[in-house]
């Protein structure tokens, strides 16, 4: 999906350079750097607060920044009017008209972005999409929370964007819905080649969805890779293996090339590896059978990015507290 | 130049929608004015005797066509407030249509229904024989119009001013009574500002932008008026333009937190 052909000259669908925004004496986001490529989805990291939002913002040209420089298609955001037509977002919270009905809301879209061609047929398609075609006529008051974010999105790639913005798009959804929405997601990335961008703090949604993931705190990235890499940076997988010969079983392992550190426990060993873990396992098994020893129970371990996360910001992502944007927000409640 | 005017029309068509939509709010702008014509109107029309030989129904009459006015276009402002509260103003600012088509779709859709409300009231007082049709000529009719549409263009952008600098209905509400009041008592409404009337009360009335539109309306109607039709006309023009120069501007500054 990634185009890796001629990384020189290329084109990103988002370039950001340097990008700082002060709210006041508060950095929301401090020099920041990434590129997104077309068709890519990529994912922004990190616990509440951390400037995901103010970056999302700033891209969407809702925010203007301090200093820096975020090119969209290689266009710079100042030109507003522009950009604005290449993308699409959802944002955080509900932004629906909630006295007009889905259909309503969505031909005021139409009309904003200037659809004219088969408008109808548009809004037929994409209320299909996030499966609302029977809920066209009914006032979005009525929607649960679930309904009303699916009809958000629906409404977000309306004008064929060539960037859509989703920041936060499965907060406070119960998870059959999220993972609904997970497939709404995969599909317009897949389907309509659409280059997503999506921010988080549901780290299984990060693993889930994104190509491309950094990992921001404190309006600083600390880390960009894929989810495999990010994982894998961190260690191999962790096989244990409860057993009772552990000398004799050590030996015979430290001959395979997979192994990068052995360590004895109480109960057996604990394995590090170099590769996928669940495909190790019939191996070990099959060395440990050769040789006749007997493993009592095999486990195995692999990191999350949850473990990946802990590591880089010494914190679990949850229990994180509000700093500078979240702060600007209690402070101004301007969202709700 | 079209997509200026398609900015304008598609927030002006939701305006509209959202007030038709609005049972409660159609129910009040209706019924407000009539509570006060056939309460205070004919209270006081029996307790009082005009100078100039109309009757005081039949001049403040005319007060609660400037009142029905500045009621619902101020309350336009409550609805930008709604929006960002409801998030919806993001929807609007994201999209890709020019920040006056937005502000100027406001003011007409806010203005249009005013403008509606107002002939309703004047409709009625020509029904009820309160002012007399004969005495109206349609020259007078159209003036009457055009200072309506100055006036709410006036007050709708007032509310919009007010709306971009507080972010809550509570704030909003606060500073509306707060204006409203002084507004409606000073312009004229409901006792003529003569000659004999408290000097600094004639002064403060002056101020009132909402004094002129009454007046303008009262010359074009009755023929009736402090000053001169087109001296009324001029002032609440000047007014108009500038207050929606400035909350084009404010609004401008509004960003998407």
């Amino acid at each position: 999906m990634v185009n890796k052909a001629n990384p020189k000259n290329k084109i990103y669908a988002i370039e950001v350079n340097n990008l700082i925004k002060n709210f006041g004496n508060l950095t929301a986001v401090n020099n920041i750097s990434f590129s997104v490529n077309e068709g890519e989805i990529y994912g922004l990291l990190g616990p509440n607060g951390a400037g995901k939002t103010t970056t999302i913002l700033i891209l969407t040209t809702m925010l203007s920044l301090t200093s820096g420089n975020v090119r969209i298609f290689d266009k710079d955001i100042i030109n507003k009017n522009i950009i604005r037509q290449m993308i699409g977002i959802v944002f955080q919270d509900p932004t629906l008209d909630e006295d007009l009905t889905a259909f309503e809301n969505l031909d005021f879209h139409a009309r904003l972005y200037n659809i004219k061609v088969n408008k109808k047929q548009i809004i037929n398609n994409v209320l299909k999409l996030v499966e609302l075609e029977d809920k066209a006529d009914k006032q979005v008051k009525s929607f649960s929370g679930g309904m009303k974010r699916r009809l958000e999105i629906a409404r977000s790639f309306m004008h064929e964007p060539k960037i859509l913005f989703l920041d936060e798009p499965t907060i406070g959804l119960d998870p059959q819905t999220r993972r609904k929405i997970w497939d709404y997601i995969k599909k317009l990335n897949e389907k309509q080649k659409i280059t997503i961008i999506l921010t988080t703090h549901y780290l299984e949604e990060a693993d889930e969805l994104c190509n491309r993931v950094s990992i921001i705190d404190h309006g600083k990235i600390i880390k960009t890779g894929t989810p495999k890499e990010l994982k894998s940076s961190f260690g191999g997988d962790i096989i244990l293996i409860n057993i009772e010969k552990k000398q004799e079983f050590k030996k015979i392992l430290l001959n395979s090339a997979f192994i990068k550190s052995i360590k004895q426990t109480k109960t057996g060993l604990e394995i590090i590896v170099n590769k996928d873990g669940t495909k190790l396992i019939p191996k070990i098994v099959e060395l440990a059978a050769k040789s006749k020893i007997n493993i009592n129970s095999i486990a195995l371990k692999q990191h999350t990015l949850e473990d990946v996360f802990i590591s880089l910001t010494g914190k679990n992502i949850r229990d994180s507290t509000p700093d500078a944007s979240e702060k600007m927000k209690l402070k101004f409640g301007g969202r709700r | 130049m079209t997509n200026l005017l398609k900015a304008i029309y598609t927030i002006w068509l939701r305006e509209i929608l959202r007030f038709v939509k609005s049972k409660s709010r159609l129910v009040g702008s209706i019924a407000q004015p009539f509570i006060w014509l056939a309460i205070v109107g004919v209270g006081l029309n029996a307790a009082f005797k005009m100078t100039n030989n109309i009757s005081y129904l039949s001049f403040m009459a005319i007060g609660i066509m400037g009142m029905t006015i500045l009621f619902n276009s101020l309350f336009a402002g409550i609805n930008v407030i709604w929006d960002r509260q409801f998030g919806f103003l993001k929807e609007i600012l994201v999209a890709p249509i020019s920040r006056i088509g937005i502000v100027l779709g406001k003011i007409f859709g806010s203005t249009t229904i005013s403008v509606i409300m107002a002939l309703i009231v004047l409709i009625i007082v020509l029904l009820f024989g309160i002012i007399s049709i004969k005495s109206i000529t349609f020259l007078g009719i159209i003036t009457a119009i055009i200072f309506m549409i100055l006036t709410s263009v006036t007050f709708v952008g007032m509310g919009l001013i007010i709306a971009t600098n507080v972010d809550n209905i509570e704030g909003f509400q606060v500073l509306m009574n707060f204006l409203v009041m002084p507004l409606f008592f000073l312009s004229g409404a409901l006792f003529p500002i003569t000659s004999s009337t408290p000097e600094w009360l004639q002064i403060v009335s002056k101020i009132d932008p909402l004094f002129y539109a009454i007046d303008g309306i009262r010359g074009s109607l009755t023929k009736i008026s402090v000053y001169p039709v087109q001296f009324d006309l001029l002032i609440v023009f000047i007014v108009a333009v500038v207050l929606v120069l400035i909350a084009d501007i404010m609004f401008r500054k509004i960003e998407g937190k």
